[in-house]
């Protein structure tokens, strides 16, 4: 028997999380709708707010979103043969690879930025392009695909499938692409939603790396919240949220489907 | 065999350009500077960055415990109770996994800021200021705040594997309910517990949109590094810091992953 109240107490403090986790985005959400932050909702609903940050901040927002469909491109092209290599690869050396490729996951994002400007930033035409921004992001999502891709390969018996394959005659370059790519769907659509969502919220490397003329649309965040007045900030996040929301809806269902694969 | 190595050449040579040079060129930049390799020395002797490395370490294992507690007294309750309002309970408390540490900044703000909610109600209803935000205590609720979603996934995923049998046998011999926590609920949870715990340290450790947003003074590790680097241009000594702290992170990662096995969740 559960007593009564181990289960209340278990409620209060889930419950108390999820206010403090929910609250404030409420409120930010609220904030920016509303007329006036400090005179409360009484004072109007408005979308003025969500307009001014679309005409100071439109260009972030585009770019963020280039940068994010170039980023998945390249972890799609580089990521998904890499991943099939090193699930038939095995052994020691396949797993030193992955070791070596998921290292930006675990160095701090500043780190891995002083170490790409100590490098490149004398390149200035490389430095100063969006280009610069984009091996970032690259750098800290390709993990991510990779795992994902490979998570689906370990599930289904690849070989096998790739055997019956071979032995109706068909070349390796055949068989990545009519056997394991077409298995892999589910692991390359978590892989594609996980690499999206990480490339627009992506600051820490990218706050680094931009220039005035490379804004990213988390930098022009940081930049409302420092200098803009609370209900742009909070507009801004708006934006942000949605258009997260339905990455993040997508993502937590496509988890969803992988896992039923497994 | 050849196809493998063509599958991976687009990996080897990004990997190459993109990680392992720059890398290489961050060590050799931290050795650059007028002491040399001795930099290193002096760095873990210097007194401001020995506090900001002892409060970067603090308040990063301090988020751990928290995180832990609140993520697994509610992974235990969502993944052995069904009531209605459980999903929307489990949307809330996972949806910050996609926000960037600035954007958990500025919720902290809203939450303890000089306008915000604690500081609203504290005024009006006791007089005093509740203001916390731009201090090591919000950033202990901002690294707080985008920890309990990525331990709560990982522990509620253990959770709902362990075998409920055990604790039933626990029960009917008489174990109270704490020691049915003590010595059989968290020890099957015990991997979960080390992953999700290791990587909300090291995320805490290199987190730095959140300092950056509550207050570029905060002297936390990555603030350290970033004003090193941007207002003293002080290049060897921030790319020491950087090498020092990757380190520190990646270590910490290996150490759990052996431990636990390879149960971790994405980090980020």
């Amino acid at each position: 028997m559960r007593s009564r109240p181990i289960f209340a107490l278990q409620l209060g403090v889930t419950l108390l999380a999820a206010a403090f986790l929910i609250v404030p985005a409420v409120m930010s959400i609220l904030a920016g709708v509303t007329e006036n932050y400090f005179r409360g909702l009484s004072s109007g609903l408005t979308l003025k707010w969500v307009g001014e940050v679309w005409r100071l901040y439109a260009d972030s927002i585009w770019l963020s979103l280039r940068i994010a469909l170039a980023c998945l491109l390249l972890t799609l092209v580089i990521g998904v043969p890499a991943a099939w290599a090193l699930t038939k690869l095995r052994g020691p050396l396949a797993r030193a690879i992955e070791e070596v490729v998921a290292l930006p996951v675990a160095i701090p994002g500043l780190a891995l930025a002083l170490a790409l400007l100590q490098l490149y930033g004398g390149f200035s035409e490389f430095r100063l392009s969006w280009l610069f921004i984009l091996v970032g992001h690259v750098l800290y999502t390709l993990p991510f695909m990779i795992r994902a891709v490979m998570a689906v390969f370990a599930v289904i018996d690849l070989e096998a499938m790739e055997e019956s394959a071979a032995s109706l005659g068909a070349t390796p370059w055949q068989r990545f692409w009519t056997v394991a790519v077409p298995n892999a769907v589910p692991g390359i659509l978590a892989g594609s939603l996980t690499v999206v969502t990480l490339s627009v919220g992506e600051f820490n490397l990218t706050w680094m790396l931009h220039t005035p003329l490379t804004k990213t649309l988390p930098v022009g965040l940081a930049d409302s919240y420092a200098s803009m007045r609370l209900e742009i900030a909070s507009a801004y996040t708006l934006v942000f949220f949605v258009m997260i929301a339905p990455l993040l809806a997508a993502m937590q269902l496509a988890a969803a489907r992988a896992g039923r694969v497994q | 065999m050849r196809i493998l190595l063509l599958m991976l050449a687009p990996l080897g040579v990004f990997g190459l350009l993109f990680l392992a040079l720059p890398l290489v060129r961050l060590v050799l930049a931290s050795t650059e500077g007028e002491a040399g390799a001795a930099l290193y020395l002096e760095v873990l002797t210097n007194p401001r960055y020995l506090a900001a490395l002892r409060d970067t370490v603090l308040v990063s294992a301090a988020v751990t415990v928290a995180a832990l507690a609140v993520s697994t007294t509610a992974a235990l309750l969502l993944s052995r109770h069904r009531f209605p309002g459980r999903q929307p309970l489990i949307a809330a408390l996972t949806f910050p996994l996609a926000l960037p540490g600035v954007v958990v900044g500025f919720m902290i703000i809203l939450l303890a800021g000089r306008q915000g909610l604690l500081n609203t109600v504290s005024r009006e209803l006791l007089g005093t200021r509740a203001v916390f935000a731009y201090s090591l205590t919000g950033l202990f609720l901002g690294y707080l705040y985008f920890s309990i979603p990525r331990v709560l996934l990982t522990v509620m995923a253990a959770a709902e594997k362990l075998d409920p049998a055990l604790e039933e046998a626990a029960r009917s011999l008489g174990a109270p309910p704490f020691a049915v926590l003590r010595d059989v609920i968290l020890p099957g949870l015990a991997p979960a517990l080390i992953a999700s715990g290791a990587i909300a340290f090291a995320t805490a450790m290199g987190a730095f949109g959140t300092a950056f947003t509550l207050a570029t003074d905060i002297d936390v590790l990555a603030m350290v590094i970033y004003t090193e680097f941007t207002l003293s241009a002080n290049i060897a000594t921030a790319a020491a810091l950087s090498v020092v702290l990757g380190i520190v992170t990646w270590a910490l990662l290996l150490l759990a992953r052996s431990l636990a096995g390879d149960t971790v969740a994405a980090g980020g």
